[in-house]
């Protein structure tokens, strides 16, 4: 009898510990934040809970240009790296052989170097008279005003670049996963291999990608460290706006408002997009 | 043949992308070996290999190196030990909190880190809690708990009971199953998860940013610096700890070829 | 392999499983109404919003039983002293005080935001002392009581030493919190390799033909200070209305600025990203010294805005004495001359001007024209005419204030 009980109470003793844990510093935090959200005042003379809506308003309408414009980005760059990565994953997962391992770990090896390193090592890249603009310059290739850094699509870059793995080893996985006897299977029915991938590869690649999108989009999108070193005032991300409130202006209401605005919307695009795809089977898939 | 053609051209496709993956890589590197004047490393002024004995000429920076060397190791061991424990229990063992607790972690995993830095923040300015050594490791075992515990997890689903059944047979209680049947069969996934832990933590910069006061970590420091310059030797740690990771992952790789002989 | 990465395929696994049933959503939503009472106790503040003096008794009750403990942690801007850092070594020669000395502070806002939780909490920063400048955080730091009131028995070189005009500023009476470390200037530097035509006015930043290569400071008060000194508005007693012409002005300079800086705009400047920018008179001097560099600063002829960065003592500083010990050691005329001499910035003992043509005199070469340059520089010992064209950051009566400021040019620096 003891025993059965001992069983049952075993994995509430084991839970214990790390849930609570996770219990006081992610789920209690997060409670915190919308309480803050809804306060009114300032650092220096308190905060008061008034439930003031208000602020979530004004927030989104301050700066729902940068709001759109860090979800374009996020977009954008996973579709990049979509673009980017599934090459790579294919050829790796059908036809690295023994070398497999090696060529994952070649992926990887930039990442085993901070993340903010790696980033500013591209700002110096590319800055206007840098190792890579000024020969180009000096040839005429370019003229003399062009830069990169502060652009677009060098953030764009920036993101691409620091979140590819995560976009590459899923789609690996999922492609590792299939049986090359289905794929011998439709070509002995005569598929060409434009078919085999668009009806069998592709399809069965999908939790994989649906992976790599979760775990690309949603950095993305609240990254700011990218822009900052990279971009400029014209590529302000909602990530910056955010951090900037919270660690320049202690404008704490607001800041935790914008905060709670942008993980709704991201949650929101992730429940449309698992819809679209019908990623239920697909999940069921990934569970074996 | 067509299929040849295909794939020549993914085969250098995959190479140029490796390449490009590395390229600031080499930079970091080579701009260790520059020899430079002052405090800036913009151009290259020659080769020399003294940058590598200046190396903790700059207190802070020794300081926050060895900072997050300290806070990457607690984390280690903290959220190893907790993530371990909650792992074996998700993969084995049903119970009315499974799903809240699968939840939870997913959250934790696919939250972005913005906003858990934010969250965390808001909690310590509510608590009037100050920041510090303590927040900053609070943090990170916080994020790093789920992942340590999906990596023991999967391990854990994939053991075979009748192992552990056969020990308790033979007598063994749950606690001395656990200790030296289930536990060495599971220590790969701990390590794994517990370096992960490691990496993570010594990396980490946004949820740091947010919860560290006037601490400085090794990210936190180089963020700080870059808009005075930054001195090689960011450049040279960054690259000693690159040779450190590579140098695991291959005694690793040996180790595990070994395990299989 | 076993490769410890976040991508394992475990972990993907696991990601892609479905998890939550809706019983469970209940209990968690349960769990976070319970969590949400305790966390709407709210952020407690410091108190009221206007200075006030400190009490009678505030000096000796701070400093009642502190003694000396051999060490100093000071935080200062970067550039403000030489690396070599000769005045610090003179300084442990003469006391025994160790000093560490931390160049962390780049910017008002982040400084003030980066200390506050752990001051309210009553807790170290880390530093014993601190160099702030006046303006808003200033006020900021002395209401919320961060600040310990400095006891003037142990500042006699201050006392003797130091300009007029230092001991009656108006954003500290007394100098209940603070002494002056040094003044600057915010005015404009330029690249004269890529700009031909010297610029001498503020207009100047504004002009298309520098489009993408001008540089603007994201900090409101320097941005708006510019902005209004271009229209001919007195920074000092600038009215709302004139706050939003100005923001329009700065609004019609975006398309011509690369960015919006900090700091960095030094970096900038130097790796070509900008030719011409809002500008620090002694950083530029210190850039070309130690680069080689040859760019030139400029005050411009419709102003320029002056402030003054300050020596404070946190309230929970763990070496209160050695910390104003230190203080009072930079109002030593030599010092304070050795210290201009290097950082180019307006020191606040004007003695110092007399001690640097001393130096003059007794060099030879090179050193000589330089220290001259120095001993007779506006961007160290201004002039009567010089302060005429020098204007203070706009000093707001309440947060009220402070925050529509802030709300209308802070739009001007987002995207």
């Amino acid at each position: 009898m003891g025993g059965r009980l001992r069983t049952r109470l075993t994995p509430y003793a084991l839970i214990l510990p790390g849930g609570l844990w996770l219990l006081l510093f992610f789920v209690v935090p997060m409670v915190a934040m919308l309480s803050l959200s809804l306060q009114e005042g300032d650092v220096v003379s308190g905060y008061q809970l008034t439930f003031r809506w208000q602020t979530y308003v004004d927030g989104f309408t301050n700066y729902q240009e940068q709001i759109v414009r860090s979800l374009w980005y996020g977009l954008v760059t996973t579709v990049l790296q979509i673009v980017i990565a599934f090459p790579i994953a294919y050829w790796i997962a059908f036809r690295g052989g023994r070398r497999k391992s090696m060529y994952l770990f070649l992926l990887l090896l930039p990442f085993f170097v901070s993340f903010v390193l790696r980033t500013i090592s591209w700002k110096f890249i590319l800055t206007d008279e840098g190792l890579l603009l000024a020969p180009l310059k000096d040839l005429g290739l370019l003229p003399q005003e062009f830069h990169v850094l502060g652009t677009a699509p060098a953030v764009i870059l920036g993101l691409t670049y620091n979140f590819l793995p995560f976009m590459v080893l899923p789609i690996y996985v999922a492609l590792e996963r299939v049986d090359p006897r289905v794929v011998e299977a439709a070509r002995d029915l005569y598929a060409s291999p434009v078919q085999v991938f668009r009806r069998v590869i592709f399809p069965l690649s999908l939790p994989g990608v649906f992976a790599g999108v979760l775990m690309t989009f949603v950095p993305a999108s609240s990254d700011y460290v990218n822009s900052e070193l990279l971009g400029s005032s014209n590529t302000f991300m909602i990530g910056q706006v955010i951090q900037r409130q919270y660690l320049s202006n202690q404008n704490y209401p607001t800041a935790s408002a914008l905060s709670f605005t942008l993980m709704g919307i991201l949650l929101i695009g992730i429940f449309i997009y698992a819809r679209v795809l019908g990623t239920e089977d697909v999940l069921k898939v990934a569970a074996r | 043949m067509r299929r040849r053609l295909a794939d020549r051209v993914l085969f250098v496709y995959t190479w140029l992308i490796i390449i490009w993956l590395c390229l600031p890589i080499g930079v970091m590197i080579l701009f260790g070996f520059n020899d430079t004047q002052g405090r800036f490393n913009q151009t290259w002024q020659g080769f020399t290999l003294k940058w590598y004995g200046r190396l903790f000429d700059i207190p802070d920076l020794t300081n926050a190196l060895w900072r997050s060397v300290v806070i990457a190791t607690l984390t280690m061991i903290i959220a190893g030990a907790l993530g371990t424990l909650i792992g074996v229990a998700l993969g084995r063992y049903r119970f009315r909190g499974h799903g809240s607790m699968n939840f939870i972690m997913f959250a934790a995993i696919s939250s972005p880190e913005l906003v858990m830095g934010a969250s965390l923040l808001s909690l310590f300015v509510s608590a009037g809690a100050g920041l510090g050594v303590a927040t900053i490791l609070i943090a990170h075992v916080m994020f790093s708990i789920s992942f340590v515990a999906v990596v023991v997890r999967a391990r854990v689903i994939t053991l075979d009971r009748n192992i552990e059944e056969a020990a308790r047979d033979l007598g063994a209680g749950p606690w001395t199953t656990f200790r030296l049947v289930t536990l060495p069969m599971i220590f790969p996934a701990v390590i794994a998860g517990g370096l992960l832990a490691f990496a993570l933590s010594i990396d980490d910069f946004v949820i740091t940013n947010f919860t560290s006061g006037t601490t400085t970590t090794f990210p936190l420091w180089i963020w700080g610096v870059t808009r005075v310059g930054i001195p090689p030797q960011v450049n040279i740690m960054g690259t000693l700890i690159f040779a450190f990771g590579i140098l695991i992952a291959i005694a690793n790789s040996i180790a595990a070829r070994r395990r299989l002989r | 392999m076993n490769q410890p990465t976040p991508l394992d395929p475990a972990l993907v696994r696991g990601m892609t499983q479905r998890r939550l049933s809706r019983r469970d959503a209940l209990r968690i939503s349960g769990m976070s109404a319970a969590a949400l009472a305790l966390a709407a106790c709210g952020v407690k503040g410091q108190g009221n919003t206007t200075p006030t003096a400190p009490a009678a008794d505030a000096v000796t009750k701070f400093w009642a039983g502190k003694t000396r403990n051999g060490h100093v942690d000071f935080a200062n801007w970067p550039l403000y002293m030489d690396p070599k850092k000769p005045e610090l070594k003179k300084f442990t020669d003469e006391t025994g005080i160790t000093v560490t000395y931390q160049e962390v502070i780049e910017d008002m806002g982040p400084w003030f935001a980066k200390v506050q939780p752990q001051l309210a909490a009553n807790q170290s920063i880390g530093f014993d002392m601190m160099v702030i400048t006046n303006g808003l955080q200033f006020k900021q730091f002395v209401v919320s009581g961060f600040l310990a009131p400095l006891d003037h028995s142990k500042l006699t070189n201050f006392k003797a030493h130091a300009g007029a005009s230092y001991k009656t500023a108006a954003y500290d009476p007394g100098n209940a919190y603070s002494t002056p470390w040094a003044s600057g200037i915010t005015g404009i530097a330029y690249n004269p390799d890529r700009i031909k035509t010297a610029p001498t006015k503020l207009a100047d930043l504004w002009n298309p033909a520098y489009k993408g290569k001008v540089g603007m400071m994201s900090d409101s008060q320097e941005l708006g200070n510019f902005g209004m000194m271009k229209l001919g508005i007195t920074p000092e007693k600038s009215t709302p209305d004139d706050w939003r012409k100005t923001a329009e002005e700065l609004k019609k300079q975006k398309s011509l600025v690369r960015k919006y800086y900090g700091q960095e705009y030094i970096d900038a400047l130097g790796s070509g990203e900008v030719w011409i920018t809002q500008a620090w008179s002694g950083d530029i001097f210190q850039k070309n010294v130690s680069e080689g560099s040859n760019f030139k600063f400029v005050i411009p002829e419709e102003g320029a805005t002056l402030w003054t960065d300050n020596m404070t003592i946190p309230v929970t500083a763990k070496n209160p004495v050695d910390a104003i010990t230190l203080m009072d050691y930079f109002y030593q005329v030599e010092v304070s001359a050795t210290l201009a001499e290097y950082i180019n910035y307006i020191t606040p003992v004007p003695e110092a001007q007399e001690a640097i043509k001393d130096h003059a005199a007794k060099a030879t070469g090179e050193d000589k024209e330089f220290l001259q340059a120095v001993a007779e520089s506006p961007l160290v010992f201004p002039s009567q005419a010089d302060y005429a064209k020098l204007h203070y950051y706009r000093d707001f009566a309440n947060n009220a204030e402070q925050q529509e400021y802030q709300g209308i040019f802070e739009p001007v620096v987002l995207g």
